[in-house]
């Protein structure tokens, strides 16, 4: 882009002119000094990760201390489990919520409510760990999959909410108008007309919530807990993948630091596919669907 | 848009079937409506309802340990399990530290990074530096933390420490061994977490200020760097600082990254090279080894702090970025 001052830079003092220059690389740098730990922690996972992947990492469960080999399959299972159970508490009411705030809540109370989602999403993610630990696992007397899900959840709820209310309101009311001109209900037009033509942006909303809590540990420190072996009970003490990668990274093993490289790798992977198909689905968003 | 459509038309032929009937039973009417009201309404309120009960667990778990110790908890620095003392002033002091350590350099940086993308850098390249520096924000914390113990903390020990201890050690803040894990090595984690955070939001409340502002201020003789920040920067001010504030918050309640290069001692030391200990970490390494009722609940009060501080961060942050970008139109996702 030419300065914008091409035509008089005669008028312009060289001091002047020099500030704008370095100002323009100072912000030029900046960017660089950005980029450089993206690219490198970028570079490590996949130089560090890709030696230690390899079929036994994805199919077995881990060895003892000293016996080489093993892998992170119940921990990958055990991710699996927690983001299910996360998704199906955290999904219907952030959506739920979404639509109230949209459709019914233009008030005080609806205020309050975009209020308290801010606020939620906010706390910390230990701090939700503490909560779920309070309900689930004191009340259950152990760790549980199930108390991961439930934290995770909790997590996903304000951003949901906030992402499903946007979106709704993007749709032009005259659609919503003119279901109710042909006598439509006003759930069935919220559902079927207003929700629908919204749906890639609500979804965008509920993919960056999950890529958000996938990768999350603090909170499953004390609710999921981990576990060495296989397990697909939500009442039980499960593994995954993130607490995998914080207990062999801090560990003093060398075969252990190579799994958790492995291990990032992997978690990294699957949020990366999820962001990427964030933006496939909102370059073919809503506001093409409707204009 | 084909689906709808069935359902819109055989209302439509409902609806002409029995036009004596009054429209708002079509569709099975008002009691569904009521009911799908109640239901959203109750999802609503059960956002409510989660905060409701996240600060009463914080309370309900931590009034043992407010009753043992009272205000004194957060300026003690005795953290004595064994002999159920516990002061969470190490703790404080370490979140406290750790995150100005990343605010101070993260906030120019950050700055940069939204002053290169919003007003200086060609059109073809804004999307994808964007896309980028938002990627920042979508790696997990466990995994900056497994990049800071392997990489960072290893360049920390052998190049920068001693090098900045050389040079500046006279300040007292680096001075000591350098092991390389410990306080810098947080700030420094923490930073490249939150600057996609002030970016992003910098960004935001930058493009809210008015084209015309910019163009008055050229018009004026300005130089493109006199433009942005007599034009730019100076009517963003409240929301650039709300965007800072929003990366404290996040500092502050940031929990595996730090826990795995602070080195988790609750100490307090002048140089930024010695260990320290933050609150969001004793939780994550204590909490599930506590043993008995006081120990729990003085790592309950901790979230509770926690919790509180974070939230009032957030709700000025809110107030700043609000006053800046009030009255623009939603913003669409890119």
């Amino acid at each position: 882009m030419p300065s914008p001052n091409n035509s008089d830079l005669t008028r312009v003092g060289l001091w002047r002119r020099g500030k704008d220059v370095l100002a323009t690389i100072g912000a030029a740098g900046a960017v660089v000094l950005v980029l450089v730990p993206l690219i490198a922690i970028f570079g490590y996972l996949v130089y560090k990760g890709i030696g230690s992947l390899n079929w036994a990492f994805l199919t077995e469960t881990p060895k003892p201390v000293g016996e080489p080999g093993g892998g992170m399959a119940n921990a990958i299972a055990g991710s699996c489990l927690i983001l299910l159970i996360a998704s199906c508490l955290g999904v219907p009411i952030g959506i739920g919520a979404g639509i109230y705030l949209a459709e019914y809540g233009r008030n005080r109370f609806g205020d309050l409510i975009r209020f308290t989602a801010d606020v939620l999403n906010g706390v910390p993610s230990i701090v939700i760990g503490i909560v779920a630990y309070g309900i689930v696992v004191l009340a259950q007397g152990h760790f549980s999959a199930l108390a991961g899900g439930v934290a995770l959840g909790i997590m996903m709820i304000p951003t949901i909410t906030r992402a499903t209310e946007e979106m709704l309101l993007l749709v032009p009311q005259t659609i919503r108008e003119a279901a109710y001109g042909l006598g439509v209900a006003r759930w069935r037009t919220t559902l079927s007309i207003t929700l629908r033509t919204a749906s890639s942006g609500v979804i965008t909303g509920v993919m960056l919530a999950f890529a958000r809590v996938a990768g999350e540990t603090a909170p499953l420190l004390f609710t999921a807990f981990g576990n060495q072996y296989w397990n697909w009970k939500i009442n039980q003490p499960t593994a995954a993948l993130s607490l995998q990668v914080f207990t062999y990274a801090i560990s003093p093993f060398d075969e252990w630091h190579r799994q958790a490289w492995a291990g990032a790798l992997i978690l990294i992977i699957l949020i990366v596919v999820a962001v990427s198909a964030v933006r496939v689905a909102a370059s073919h968003g809503m506001l093409k669907g409707t204009s | 848009m084909s689906g709808p459509q069935p359902v819109a038309q055989s209302e439509v032929i409902a609806g002409a079937r029995s036009q004596s009937e009054p429209l708002i039973k079509a569709g099975s009417g008002y009691l569904s409506d009521s009911l799908f009201e109640i239901a959203m309404l109750a999802c609503g309120v059960c956002v409510l309802g989660l905060v409701a009960l996240i600060i009463y667990e914080l309370a309900r778990g931590s009034t043992l340990s407010w009753h043992a110790f009272g205000w004194k908890f957060f300026f003690r620095s005795d953290w004595d399990p064994v002999n159920e003392q516990f002061g969470a002033w190490a703790f404080v002091y370490g979140t406290l530290v750790s995150s100005l350590v990343a605010l101070v350099l993260a906030v120019p940086l950050a700055l940069g990074v939204a002053i290169f993308i919003t007003e200086m850098c060609p059109a073809w390249l804004k999307g994808p530096l964007a896309f980028t520096t938002e990627l920042l924000a979508a790696i997990p914390s466990v995994i900056y933390g497994l990049w800071a113990i392997f990489v960072l903390v290893p360049i920390l020990r052998q190049y920068l420490e001693p090098f900045l201890g050389k040079y500046f050690g006279w300040t007292g803040l680096f001075e000591g061994t350098p092991y390389g894990i410990g306080m810098l090595a947080a700030g420094i984690i923490l930073a490249i977490m939150v600057i996609p955070i002030i970016s992003s939001i910098t960004r935001e409340v930058m493009t809210a200020v008015s084209q015309q502002q910019r163009e008055a201020v050229l018009a004026l003789g300005a130089t493109r760097w006199e433009m942005i920040r007599t034009g730019v920067l100076r009517n963003a001010r409240a929301g650039i600082l709300g965007a800072i504030i929003l990366g404290l918050g996040r500092a502050l309640g940031e929990t595996m990254a730090v826990t795995m290069v602070i080195g988790n001692r609750p100490e307090i030391a002048r140089s930024l090279f010695a260990p320290g200990y933050t609150m969001a970490s004793v939780i994550a390494n204590e909490f599930s080894e506590a043993t008995g009722n006081t120990y729990l609940s003085a790592l309950i009060e901790i979230g509770l702090a926690l919790f509180l501080v974070t939230i009032i961060v957030n709700i000025l942050a809110q107030v700043l970025v609000w006053s800046v970008t009030r009255g623009m139109p939603a913003r669409g996702h890119a």
